[in-house]
Parts: C-alpha cells; structure tokens; sequence
C-alpha cells in the first residue's frame, strides 16, 4: 500500500523502508525514467575505533529549513522530479540506516547529480551531529575537512 | 518570556561543554553576534575557554549568520559545533 505521505523531507528516530520509498518516488509518476537513491548507513568503525552505536542530534525547524533549501537549490541546478530526504535522529546500532535522498528525474544524469549535490550540502549545512559511542567511553564526531571540500566542488 | 529578552540555544559538543541547553539575555546593550558571544565568555571560565577555542556556527531564527550579524528582540540564538549528521 502507499503511504500517504509526500512531505519531502522527514526527520525521524523510527527506521524507514526502501521499497515503500522508492514506490512512493515512482507512484503516479510516468514522467520520470531515472530514480537514484542513497542509503547512508553505521559503520563499525571510524578512524580506527570500534563503534558500539551512534547518537544523532539535531536543531529542530532549522534542520528542516536547511534540508529545503538544499532541495530548492538543486530544483535550479537540474531538471529533477521528485526529491525525499529522510535523516534519522536518537540511537542507531550498527548496520543501522541513517539517512535517504532519493531523486527522480527524466534522463538519469540529473537524478544522480542532484542526488550527490543534496548529500554534499547535508553534511556540511544541515545541523545534525554526531556522537559515536565505544564499549569504554563517547566522543562526539569533528567535522572533516574532506567534507568541506566536496560541498564546494558544485561551485 | 518578555520580549526585551533574547532566547539562546546550544547543540551537541557545545550543549555538554556548557552544561546549558538554553537560557535567556536580556538585549540591552547587545547589538551583534560578536557582542553576545563576548558576553557568554565572560561568564566563567570553561564558557570563556570554550567560546575561545571551539571552532562555533551561529544561526539567528534558524538561519546561519555570521559575528557580524544585528541582532533584534525576541531573536532565536544558537551556538553550535561544525556540524556531522549524514
């Protein structure tokens, strides 16, 4: 069944399903031949650590904010069609899925640019972090230069 | 909360640093960022060692602004760390 549900942006603890959502991208959508879609999940380990779980924090309404703007920037870069993000907040385990962008457009290239492009600008302007959490103790993630670097290639 | 009042918040790294997720200034005499942030400093410290160390975003309403920014009544104020979600 499909959900009623086409806000394009969803903040949420609960976990999300991948088949619901790529048939919510293709329902009554006979324009669109392309559908790229990320899953961004936990790891087991960063830098050498091993990870028992995450914490995710947010900034309530500026994440949303911040999340359609990024939307809205890709909408004039790429003739896109349907766009959802959903981004995870609370506890995940590992293994756990974090975030999802699905694009939809004509022609593939658009789908999978816009695609990118809404990941890149996530990391570095959504307010979200991060706190990894290890069988002896808790750090909070730093932001990686790496990161920065990818945002600004769109420029 | 009177409106003379200027509602400020703090995330993640910060919120723990701090001990404090949010509290309240009254806007007299603060006209910027930069203003408030020399006022937070000044309180302790571990807030004047934490504001002068930890590389900070701020937003206003929701919106990132930088040092520069003027500041008005019943403004929202965050103070956060660079920012590691996706």
């Amino acid at each position: 069944m499909i959900k009623n549900n086409t806000a394009e942006i969803s903040i949420q603890t609960e976990d999300f399903n991948l088949t619901d959502e790529v048939a919510l991208l293709e329902h009554n959508n006979s324009t669109d031949g392309a559908i790229v879609t990320f899953t961004g999940r936990v790891r087991n380990m960063n830098d050498g650590k091993n990870i028992s779980s995450l914490t995710l924090e947010h900034y309530p309404i500026m994440t949303e904010k911040s999340l359609a703007k990024i939307i809205a920037t890709a909408k004039t870069r790429w003739n896109i069609g349907r766009v959802k993000i959903i981004h995870r907040v609370g506890k995940l385990s590992i293994g756990e899925q974090i975030v999802f962008v699905g694009v939809t457009s004509q022609h593939r290239h658009s789908a999978f640019a816009a695609n990118e492009f809404i990941m890149d600008h996530l990391k570095v302007e959504a307010p979200f972090w991060k706190k990894e959490n290890y069988l002896n103790g808790e750090q909070w993630l730093s932001a990686k230069e790496s990161d920065k670097q990818k945002a600004k290639k769109w420029f | 909360m009177k409106n003379s009042m200027l509602k400020i918040v703090f995330f993640a790294a910060l919120r723990e640093q701090l001990n404090c997720h949010e509290l309240s200034i009254n806007i007299e005499g603060l006209h910027t960022i930069s203003d408030i942030k020399k006022l937070l400093a000044n309180k302790d410290k571990n807030w004047q060692h934490t504001f002068n160390n930890m590389p900070l975003f701020c937003a206003v309403n929701h919106e990132m602004v930088d040092n520069e920014h003027k500041i008005k009544e019943g403004d929202e104020i965050a103070f956060f760390p660079p920012v590691t979600g996706g």
